[in-house]
């Protein structure tokens, strides 16, 4: 097995509230882990300790180590501007920047130096057709991003990580907001894209998980309880715990 | 006994309403009795030529030169030196101490009066830097007047920029210049170019300050050096002295009216901006 992260006794805090107890996991390439878990369980902290995003709140603090192909990216020595180009995020709201939809894929290219504009539109629209949003939108690519519903919102913003040309994506709840035609549509974009990048979609929808997942963690006050593929956490967990959860008995 | 919620709401849109009547009709008395009196004295000469005998007759013409320069030269001086303080401490500080009690100086800096600023000028760049009663100092002496205000709201307007937009600007792999440049300062500007107006207001308003740093010559300057006098000045030492309330009132609407000219074609531009971002 191909590991892309390996996450190594990872104890997180908040000023010194422990809000990620002792993890270790693999995470493989080009697979999709989906991470379950009730609200406040550190699902999202975890997601955000992937791409160093936990780095803007003053008062965290980060134990252990989180490698990615091998390197450890709380190393001081890593390049963190470098680290998020490799590793997008789609977060739970749905935020286009206040530009055209246009400049919004192409934030990320342009940051890296890329000005030649056919290569900028060639981006444009691979990253839209990937996100499943191209033919919504092909007409009017300069009108702004925040006219768009949330739903086609949520997948320009997957468009927009993917026009960087990530290695893996991680998605924070992309659906929580959404319409069921929307989710549907992210989640066959995720399905295809899965080929290409290694997805990490935290989600709040066991069943979300269940659908797209590949491999499934299980998270409950900060502890990961379980990992597995999803099908054997679904139908056969080997922790109560995780059965409680899946069945409904609580979160 | 119980008010219905109802009638206690009418009340109080009827209390709201009268203040917000009051305030408008106070500014349009102000303004209309100045333009009254001011505006049959406004004339293609009025404007164009020099004053004759201290300013009982003729023009204003130097004033106007003076009142565009200073508050020119404060300005250039003072928006980049605020904006960019404002940028620092919001974006690149992270909140302690240090950022607490700079913010709590610009704020007392920003409540003292006037002649204050006029005095120091007059001390620092008059007198100690030798550059006498001028442009330069008055200008300078206005950049450090108006400075606090520039900073504070700019500090506002950028705070009010969702931390959403960060979030994803630097999720996206962009450093924190590239996110200020691209996505605050843009989303920022309406509310800083509001704290830039405030401050032309009050450079071109400002009398106290000037009188000290940059005299009251009325010769046409030729360089930052010489000594100018602005309109609202002139209108001061024409009041003040008696010389002649006709041509005070006539320099007052002028002023009115250019401090009225500023702030529209500030908006128009920033609209413009507005729309060709959307």
């Amino acid at each position: 097995m191909n590991s892309k992260f390996q996450i190594q006794n990872l104890n997180f805090y908040f000023n010194s509230e422990k809000v990620l107890k002792e993890i270790n996991l693999e995470i493989p390439a080009n697979k999709i882990l989906g991470i379950i878990g009730p609200s406040g369980s550190g699902k999202t902290t975890f997601l955000r300790s992937l791409n160093r995003m936990n780095d803007f709140e003053i008062t965290s603090r980060i134990e252990g180590k989180i490698l990615l192909d091998g390197k450890d990216i709380y190393n001081s020595d890593f390049d963190v501007v470098a680290l998020r180009k490799k590793v997008g995020m789609v977060f739970a709201m749905p935020v286009a920047l206040p530009m055209s939809i246009y400049e919004n894929v192409v934030y990320g290219p342009k940051l890296d130096g890329i000005n030649d504009k056919n290569k900028l539109s060639e981006l444009v629209e691979k990253s839209l057709s990937a996100a499943y949003l191209w033919d919504e939108v092909k007409d009017r690519l300069k009108t702004s991003g925040m006219r768009l519903s949330g739903g086609q919102q949520q997948r320009l913003c997957l468009a927009r990580v993917l026009a960087m040309e990530p290695d893996v994506i991680l998605l924070d709840e992309p659906c929580s907001g959404l319409d069921p035609i929307s989710t549907a549509k992210i989640e066959d974009a995720l399905a295809q894209l899965k080929k290409e990048y290694t997805i990490i979609l935290v989600t709040n929808n066991t069943k979300q998980a269940a659908r797209v997942a590949d491999n499934t963690a299980f998270f409950l006050m900060g502890e990961m309880i379980e990992v597995g593929v999803t099908k054997q956490i679904f139908t056969s967990p080997q922790k109560s715990e995780t059965n409680d959860y899946i069945t409904g008995r609580f979160g | 006994m119980r008010i219905h919620p109802r009638y206690i709401q009418r009340g109080a849109v009827a209390i709201l309403g009268s203040a917000t009547l009051l305030t408008i009709l106070i500014l349009i008395f102000i303004i209309f009795f100045v333009l009254e009196k001011g505006l049959p004295v406004i004339s293609l000469h009025f404007l164009t030529d020099n004053p004759e005998d201290m300013g009982k007759a003729g023009g204003i013409f130097p004033t106007l030169i003076g009142t565009i320069l200073l508050p020119l030269l404060a300005l250039i001086i003072a928006s980049p030196l605020g904006i960019f303080t404002s940028v620092y401490l919001s974006e690149f500080t992270k909140e302690n101490n240090v950022t607490k009690i700079i913010r709590f100086g610009t704020d007392c800096l920003a409540g003292i009066p006037s002649i204050i600023f006029g005095l120091f000028g007059y001390i620092f760049f008059v007198v100690t830097l030798g550059f006498g009663w001028s442009i330069l100092s008055g200008g300078l002496t206005l950049a450090v007047m108006v400075l606090p205000t520039i900073i504070r709201t700019s500090e506002e307007a950028i705070r009010a920029v969702p931390k959403s937009y960060r979030e994803v600007s630097f999720s996206l792999g962009a450093s924190r210049w590239q996110t200020v440049k691209k996505v605050i300062l843009p989303n920022a500007l309406p509310g800083i170019v509001t704290g830039v107006m405030l401050s032309i207001g009050r450079s071109i308003g400002e009398t106290a300050a000037v009188i000290f740093t940059a005299g009251s010559s009325l010769r046409i300057p030729t360089s930052v050096f010489d000594s100018t006098r602005t309109m609202a000045v002139h209108f001061y030492i024409l009041a003040r002295e008696g010389i002649s309330a006709e041509n005070a009132y006539g320099t007052a609407a002028t002023l009115i009216i250019a401090v009225l000219l500023v702030n529209l074609s500030a908006y128009w531009l920033m609209n413009r901006f507005i729309a060709k971002r959307n």
